[in-house]
C-alpha cells in the first residue's frame, strides 16, 4: 500500500510552510519527503553553530536563502563566557561561499565575526541583501565599509549591540551614489560621528527605507534634517536628546516628527532630557513599540508621553517608572502585550528604588494582552506571583529578577516557591521562564511538573541540592536550553539524567559543584554530547572530585570542534597537540 | 563530590593555592585583572567558597579578607543580568549624575564605604530596619530586619539559620551545629561584629540590646582568628 505524493505535489505543499519545526517534522516521514523538503527549504535556522558542521548544512539545503546562527552561550551577555571561547563565523561563511553563493540573508546572534568574514560575505554573495548581527563582536568599521560599499542590492544592515572596533564614520560614505535599495539600517552601537551630510544623502536617495537608527553620536539638528528626507518611517532610533534646544529648533523638531505620520516604534533617547519629551507627542497615538529604557526620565514625564500611548504593544522602560508609572500604563495601554522594566541603578545595594512588585501587578491586571515580561525588581512576594498567575494565563515569557540574591517573600519571609509554582501550573503556555529570589528543591519539583510549554529555563542563586536538578531534567518535557549559576547541586543528578541532555539544545552551568570527574564520565557515556569545561586552572591540574567552573553541555552531529581555546577542556582534547586554530580567521 | 575536610587555620593557607577563585584567591576582589588576558576582567566566579550551605569547611577559609572589608554583592560578575552595553550605559549615567549632584547643595547620594541610614524610604513607606550582613568567604551578603528581632539570640538565631543552613542531600558547613547561641558564645569559629554609627567595629552583645540597634550599621560574621583585639 502506497499512496505516493508526486514530489511536485509535496513540493508545492511545503511552499506554504514557513516554519522550520513543521518541516523538521515533514522531512523525519520518509527518505522522500526529506529529499524534497531539503530542497525546498530557503530560510535556514542553525540555534547552535557548533551542533551541526557548515558542510552538512550546505550540502542538505542547496536553495538555502537565508541563514540563521547562533554561537555563544545565552550567558555571555552577562561576561560568564571568557573572550576566546569560539563562536566564530569564518568557517560557515567560507563554506557558503564556496557552496551557497545564492544566499542573500546572514543573521547571526553572539558570533565572533571579522572584517576577513564580511568582505568576503561582500565578495561571494552577489545578490546580497540582509545582515543583521547582534551581540557580535571582532569586526571593525572597515568591514562595514567594505559590505557598503560592494552589496548593491543591500536592503538591510543591522548591527544591534555589537562590540565594534570604531574607526571612524567614514564607512557611511562607501555606500556608492547607486545605492537606494536600504529598506533598514541600524549603527546604533557605533560610536563615531557619521557625516551628517552623507547620511542625510543616502536617506534621501532610499525611498524604500523603512527603519533608522542612529547612534548618539548623531545630534538632534542632524535627526530634525535626517526626519524631513524620510518621513515615511516606521521604526526610528534617535540620536542623543541631549542638547541644548532654542525654542525655534524645538519647535522645528516637533514639526519634524510631527511629519512622520508612519512612525510605529521609537527608540534610542539616550539622556534626553524631560522638556523634549513633548515633541514625541504627536506620534505617541501611533506607536506600537517604545524603548524608554536608556531615558532617565522620571515618573510624572513618562506618564505624560505614556498616557498619549493607547495602541502601545511593546514598553522597556526603566525602574524610574515607578509603581505609580506602571498603573498608569495599565489602565492607558489596553494593546500592551511586551513590558520589560530595567534597573537604574548597576549598584545591587541600592534598594531606595520605589519600584516594587505591585508595579508589575497593576500591568498584570490592566493589560489583558500581556504575554511577556522582563522584569528587575529589588525583592518580591509570592502573593503578587499568584495574582499575576491568576490574571494573566497566557503568559508565553515571564523572567523575573529579584536583584537581591535569595531574597525571600519581603512580606512573609518564606522562598517564593509557591509563588513560581502559581506561575507554572497557571500559565500554561509559558516557553520562557527565569526565576530568582530564595528558591528550595520545593519550587523546582513545581517547576519540573508544570512547565511543559517551557523552552528556556534560567536560574540564578536557587536550591538546596541535587533534587533541584533532578527535578527539572525529570520533568519539563519541552526543555531545549537551561541555563544554570550559582546553585548548589552537584554530580548525580546531572549524571542520573545524561540522556535528556541529548533532547535539549543545551546545558550551561556555572559555579556550581559539578566535579571534573562527572565530566568525564558524562562525555565517554554520551557521545553525541559535546562536553566543554570551561576552566580557568587546567581541571586536569586538580582532582578528579574538586568542582570545575563552568559547563557547557551540547547536543551535536558535528563532533568535537576544533577550535577551543585552552582553557576549554574536552574530552577530545589532547594537551599536547594544543589548539588547531585552522577554523578562525 | 566535595568532601568536608576538617582543617585546621595552618592548613587554610595552603588551601588558597589550590583555590578555584581567579587571580590568587581573593574572595572580595572583583575585577582585579588576575590572569590577564581572557580572564582579567572576568572577575570571580561564586564557587563552593561562598556557599556557606554546601561544599567543603574549606569554603569559609579566606586569610585574604584580614582587613578588608566585606565583599559587596555588587561585585558578583554578570549579575545582576544585564547586557554590557546596558552595564555601560548605566555607569555612564551614574558619572554624570554623581558630577551633577556634588555640585548641588546637599549630597544626597551615598557614598559606598559611608554607613546607611537604617531607615529606607521604599514607595514612601519606610523600610526601617534592614541591614546588611556579610560573612567572610561569601560574596553574595544578605539583608536582616532587626526590628523583626528582640535580643541578641534571637538574632543569632536567624543568622545561623541563614548562613549556616543545612539540608539533606548537602554537606553542612559545620555538621554539629546544635546550640543556637555560637555566635554570640565565642565557642564557634566566628563571630559577629558589627559596625557602628562612628565607623567603629565591634563584638557584638556587650551593649544592651536597644543601644545596640540604634548604633549599629551593618553586620558582619567574622573569623574568629581575625576578630582578635577588636574594639569593645
Amino acid at each position: 500500500m502506497g499512496l505516493r505524493f508526486p514530489p511536485k505535489v509535496l513540493e508545492h505543499i511545503l511552499s506554504f510552510i514557513d516554519s522550520n519545526e513543521d518541516r523538521n517534522s515533514v522531512s523525519l516521514v520518509c527518505k522522500s519527503w526529506f529529499e524534497t523538503e531539503r530542497k525546498t527549504r530557503k530560510r535556514v535556522f542553525v540555534g547552535n553553530c557548533y551542533a551541526v558542521s557548515p558542510a552538512a548544512v550546505t550540502r542538505r539545503f542547496p536553495e538555502m536563502r537565508s541563514l540563521t546562527l547562533k554561537g555563544k552561550p545565552h550567558f555571555a551577555d552577562y561576561n560568564l563566557v571568557p573572550d576566546g571561547w569560539g563562536g566564530y563565523a569564518w568557517p560557515w561563511i567560507e563554506a557558503m561561499a564556496a557552496k551557497s553563493s545564492s544566499l542573500e540573508e546572514i543573521r547571526m546572534k553572539r558570533m565572533v565575526v571579522t572584517d576577513e568574514c564580511l568582505e568576503k560575505i561582500a565578495a561571494s554573495f552577489k545578490d546580497f541583501k540582509v545582515l543583521v548581527l547582534t551581540s557580535c563582536e571582532g569586526f571593525s568599521t572597515d568591514g562595514i565599509a567594505a559590505i557598503a560599499a560592494t552589496c548593491r542590492n543591500l536592503r538591510v544592515l543591522e548591527l544591534r549591540e555589537c562590540i565594534v572596533e570604531d574607526l571612524g564614520g567614514d564607512w557611511l560614505s562607501y555606500f556608492p551614489e547607486s545605492s537606494t535599495s536600504l529598506v533598514s539600517l541600524d549603527f546604533s552601537c557605533l560610536d563615531s560621528e557619521v557625516k551628517i551630510s552623507d547620511l542625510e544623502r543616502l536617506v534621501s536617495r532610499s525611498p524604500n527605507l523603512k527603519s533608522l537608527k542612529l547612534n548618539p553620536a548623531v545630534t538632534l539638528d542632524g535627526l530634525v534634517s535626517l526626519l524631513r528626507c524620510a518621513p515615511q518611517l516606521t521604526e526610528l532610533g534617535t540620536g542623543s536628546f541631549a542638547a541644548q534646544l532654542k525654542p525655534e529648533a524645538f519647535s522645528k523638531l516637533s514639526e519634524a516628527f510631527s511629519n512622520c505620520k508612519q512612525l510605529q516604534s521609537l527608540s534610542g533617547l539616550w539622556d534626553v532630557l524631560p522638556e523634549y519629551l513633548p515633541a514625541l507627542y504627536s506620534v505617541c497615538p501611533g506607536l506600537t513599540s517604545l524603548n524608554l529604557s536608556y531615558a532617565t526620565v522620571r515618573m510624572p514625564d513618562l506618564v505624560e508621553l505614556l498616557r498619549r500611548c493607547s495602541k502601545l504593544q511593546k514598553l522597556w522602560v526603566m525602574d524610574l517608572i515607578e509603581d505609580k508609572g506602571l498603573e498608569a500604563v495599565a489602565s492607558y495601554c489596553k494593546e500592551l502585550r511586551e513590558l520589560r522594566v530595567f534597573p537604574s541603578e548597576p549598584d545591587l545595594d541600592a534598594t531606595n528604588i520605589p519600584l516594587t512588585e505591585q508595579g508589575l501587578v497593576f500591568v498584570s491586571k490592566g493589560c489583558r494582552k500581556l504575554e511577556s515580561v522582563l522584569y528587575f525588581c529589588v525583592q518580591f512576594t509570592n502573593a503578587a506571583l499568584f495574582t499575576i498567575a491568576r490574571k494573566r494565563p497566557n503568559l508565553k515569557c515571564f523572567r523575573l529578577c529579584v536583584i537581591e540574591p535569595f531574597a525571600p517573600d519581603y512580606k512573609t519571609n518564606e522562598p517564593l516557591d509557591k509563588g513560581f509554582k502559581a506561575i507554572a501550573e497557571g500559565c500554561r503556555d509559558l516557553r520562557r521562564l527565569s526565576v530568582s529570589g530564595l528558591l528550595s528543591d520545593k519550587a523546582f519539583k513545581y517547576i519540573g511538573k508544570h512547565a511543559k510549554k517551557v523552552r528556556m529555563l534560567s536560574i540564578a542563586f536557587a536550591g538546596d541540592s541535587d533534587l533541584m536538578l533532578h527535578h527539572l531534567l525529570s520533568g519539563c518535557q519541552s526543555l531545549k536550553k537551561l541555563e544554570i549559576r550559582d546553585c548548589p547541586f552537584g554530580d548525580t543528578a546531572l549524571l542520573e539524567h545524561a540522556a535528556k541532555l541529548e533532547t535539549m539544545r543545551s546545558l550551561w552551568m556555572s559555579s556550581c559543584f559539578v566535579s571534573f570527574g562527572a565530566c568525564k564520565l558524562l562525555s565517554q557515556k554520551m557521545p553525541r554530547l559535546n562536553v566543554e569545561v570551561i576552566d580557568e586552572h587546567p581541571p586536569e591540574s586538580r582532582p578528579e572530585s574538586s568542582p570545575v567552573e563552568r559547563i557547557y553541555i551540547y547536543r551535536t552531529v558535528a563532533g568535537p570542534r576544533m577550535d577551543t581555546p585552552e582553557f576549554v577542556w574536552t574530552i577530545h582534547k589532547n594537551p599536547e597537540n594544543g589548539v588547531s586554530h585552522l577554523a578562525i580567521k | 563530590m566535595i568532601t568536608e575536610l576538617e582543617m585546621g587555620k595552618g592548613e587554610s593557607e595552603l588551601e588558597l593555592g589550590l583555590g578555584l577563585s581567579l587571580g590568587g584567591g581573593t574572595a572580595a576582589k572583583i575585577g582585579k585583572s588576575g590572569g590577564g588576558g581572557a580572564w582579567g576582567e572576568r572577575g570571580r566566579l561564586l564557587t563552593a567558597k561562598d556557599f556557606p550551605s554546601v561544599g567543603s569547611k574549606r569554603a569559609a577559609d579566606s586569610a585574604s579578607h584580614a582587613g578588608s572589608s566585606p565583599p559587596r554583592s555588587s561585585q558578583v560578575v554578570g549579575w545582576p543580568p544585564i547586557g554590557s552595553h546596558r552595564m555601560n550605559s548605566l555607569v555612564n549615567n551614574q558619572a554624570t549624575k554623581s558630577a551633577r549632584e556634588e555640585e548641588e547643595a546637599g549630597k544626597k547620594k551615598v557614598k559606598d564605604d559611608e554607613p546607611k541610614d537604617v531607615t529606607k524610604k521604599v514607595n514612601g513607606k519606610v523600610q526601617v530596619g534592614f541591614i546588611k550582613v556579610n560573612m567572610d568567604g561569601v560574596a553574595i551578603g544578605r539583608k536582616v530586619d532587626l526590628n523583626a528581632h528582640s535580643s541578641y539570640e534571637n538574632l543569632a538565631q536567624t543568622l545561623e539559620d541563614m548562613f549556616f543552613r543545612t539540608n539533606p542531600g548537602t554537606v553542612g558547613l559545620t555538621s554539629q551545629f546544635t546550640k543556637p547561641l555560637r555566635l554570640l558564645d565565642g565557642s564557634s569559629e566566628f563571630v559577629l561584629t558589627y559596625e557602628d554609627k562612628e565607623g567603629d567595629w565591634m563584638l557584638v552583645g556587650d551593649v544592651p540590646w536597644r543601644m545596640f540597634i540604634n548604633s549599629v550599621k551593618r553586620l558582619r560574621v567574622m573569623k574568629t582568628s581575625e576578630a582578635n583585639g577588636l574594639g569593645m
